[in-house]
């Protein structure tokens, strides 16, 4: 994560924050370029702490933040290019939808006309168009995360923060939601998202940040990530028509671990610690009269990195 | 950066619409329902007086009933019902919000937080002066209710009946500046603001007996200086009225240095809090 200048990034430098004596976040060195960013850690890890450091919500003990260049201590400027969204379910009183989104643009300088154009635009973005008169109050939970969104994007900001924002949804407004952080992300945004439901952040980000107990255990691409974890060798799966036969050739190479059928019979599951040699041991099967379909890692997502480096402090889902 | 190059517009706006925000939750909060029965308590007071007036058939005075109207303001009106009807508008304007685990919304917006305290302080101080203005307008029908309308007329008109409905109106309004800007502060600096409203409680209260320097540093100090009658003459301490140690004003000090003093107060004490609120961070967790 370092090939683009220190202005265009969201930086910390040997940040730390305690409350008191109980630690949030400890020595945390980082700079995120644009694209989607995923913050994963179990509960207490520190996933929302460090959104609060980058938006100014709380004042790091120690270290230096930038983003984009600007300090989150300068609310004025920072939240004309910083949307976020946060995990907190509340809401001012007696607000709807519409009112709700509107004021907060109201409140960032704008007339009258713009900020009815930019409510009704962030609104209809999230898709709650129909419901953005009614009152917050009488909202599901997952519109009342959406209309947090809405006021989130509602500024066109270059950089969006996502406290667990899928938290909520049902599926389908899930899947439309993450249509949405790609389509931002594919306009240059940097896209901070924390979220518990691995699965989904292996499908969206780019990179990730995986935290415990208040320290970044790793960050970059998830593949970058599992290459670096040298204990836990490499899992491939490969999919041929004579599984057997492949298995009696790689097993004969120092750098197989293991290698086991996979259950329906077509593939074979192979560990290896040298992964770049068994792409060419593999090379050289295929012209050999092995049949090979398809060739993938089977343990490069984030579950898996997940529970290599933190192990089963909560369970994933 | 010079003054004049300063976003003022901005400001501006961004004030108008924190105060749009915050005037319907001041005004039509059903929690704050019970600073409106505070400020209506002295107009249902005149008006059960008047109505026993009337129903006595008894001739009341004129000069004694506006001296009453001066006692019941001064020990009362300003000293109990602005003060915490103050305390319950001004004092929640941050603190409700961390209650109701909404103030980050405020900090998420690219707004200084000076400016969001100016825009709360103008919202509570207009619903302050709508609600205790009323008050105060309302006291005085009900009291002179029941006399002849000759009598309110000639009071009104060529009396000081009107100047002295000015400077109640003018009092109540500094009432709500002054009370208002440490009741706003007490919100931001403490987290129960129960006890710095007893402390300066106790500290309005003992005024009169303060040093004069020390005197300086209350709201009601200049407040007392800007009444436009005199407390009677049984409460003074020449009489050894248990309350006479409230209504002494040794030094009073002119109409303009006392508005003067109690804007530069309340200014002093506005600016100190905004130091306060820039570093104030959001921490729900534990309230």
């Amino acid at each position: 994560m370092n090939d683009v200048a220190p202005n265009k990034r969201i930086v910390f430098e040997d940040v730390s924050k305690f409350y008191g004596e109980v630690l949030g976040v400890n020595r945390v060195n980082l700079s995120i370029p644009s694209g989607i960013t995923s913050l994963v850690g179990p509960n207490g890890s520190g996933k929302t702490t460090l959104m609060n450091l980058m938006t100014g919500l709380v004042e790091p003990t120690r270290g230096r933040i930038s983003v984009l260049g600007l300090s989150p201590r300068q609310p004025e400027e920072l939240f004309r290019l910083l949307g976020y969204c946060t995990q907190y379910d509340s809401f001012p009183r007696g607000l709807t939808g519409y009112q709700f989104v509107y004021s907060y643009l109201r409140l960032s300088g704008c007339g009258h006309a713009k900020a009815s154009e930019l409510t009704v635009q962030a609104i209809d973005r999230v898709g709650l168009g129909e419901a953005a008169q009614r009152s917050i109050a009488s909202y599901s939970k997952g519109m009342r995360q959406r209309i947090k969104l809405a006021q989130a994007i509602c500024h066109n900001p270059a950089v969006l923060v996502l406290d667990e924002p899928l938290n909520g949804l049902d599926p389908l407004i899930r899947a439309e939601t993450i249509a949405l952080f790609r389509a931002l992300s594919q306009q240059g945004l940097h896209l901070i998202i924390s979220s518990h439901v691995l699965h989904e952040v292996d499908v969206i980000s780019d990179q990730v940040v995986l935290l415990s107990n208040g320290y970044v255990v790793a960050e970059g691409e998830i593949r970058g990530v599992r290459d670096e974890i040298q204990e836990h060798p490499m899992q491939i799966l490969i999919r041929c028509n004579n599984p057997g036969a492949l298995a009696s050739q790689v097993f004969l190479q120092d750098y197989v671990v293991e290698a086991r059928l996979h259950h329906d019979g077509r593939g074979l599951l192979v560990k290896t610690r040298d992964a770049d040699r068994f792409y060419l041991l593999l090379n050289r099967i295929a012209q050999n009269g092995i049949d090979i379909e398809s060739v993938a890692p089977a343990d490069d997502d984030v579950l898996s990195v997940y529970e290599y480096l933190i192990g089963t402090e909560e369970p994933p889902q | 950066m010079s003054v004049r190059e300063l976003p003022w517009s901005l400001w501006r706006h961004q004030i108008a619409a924190v105060v749009r925000l915050e005037l319907k939750k001041n005004l039509f909060a059903r929690r704050g329902l019970w600073i409106y029965l505070l400020a209506l308590a002295p107009v249902l007071l005149y008006a059960a007086h008047s109505f026993f007036v009337i129903k006595s058939r008894w001739r009341g005075n004129f000069g004694e009933e506006t001296h009453h109207f001066a006692a019941v303001f001064q020990f009362f009106y300003l000293r109990l019902v602005i003060f915490f009807g103050c305390v319950g508008i001004f004092a929640n304007l941050f603190r409700g919000e961390v209650l109701d685990k909404s103030l980050h919304y405020y900090f998420l917006a690219p707004l200084r937080r000076e400016v969001l305290l100016v825009g709360k302080y103008v919202s509570g101080l207009l619903a302050a002066a709508v609600i205790f203005s009323c008050s105060t307008l309302l006291q005085l029908v009900a009291l002179y209710w029941y006399f002849d309308s000759n009598q309110i007329q000639d009071y009104l008109y060529h009396g000081n009946g009107l100047l002295h409905v000015a400077a109640y109106l003018g009092v109540t309004l500094l009432a709500c500046i002054g009370y208002g800007s440490i009741f706003l502060a007490a919100g931001v600096v403490f987290r129960n603001p129960l006890v710095p409203t007893l402390v300066v409680l106790l500290w309005e209260t003992i005024n009169g007996v303060l040093p004069p320097l020390l005197q300086k540093c209350s709201v009601i100090f200049y407040l007392k200086s800007l009444c436009p009658v005199s407390v009677p003459a049984e409460i003074t301490l020449d009489h050894g009225s248990p309350l006479a140690f409230l209504a002494v004003n040794v030094n009073p000090a002119s109409t303009a240095m006392a508005v003067l003093g109690l804007l530069t107060l309340s200014v002093a004490v506005l600016a100190l809090s905004s130091l306060r609120l820039r570093r104030m961070q959001i921490d729900y967790g534990v309230e």
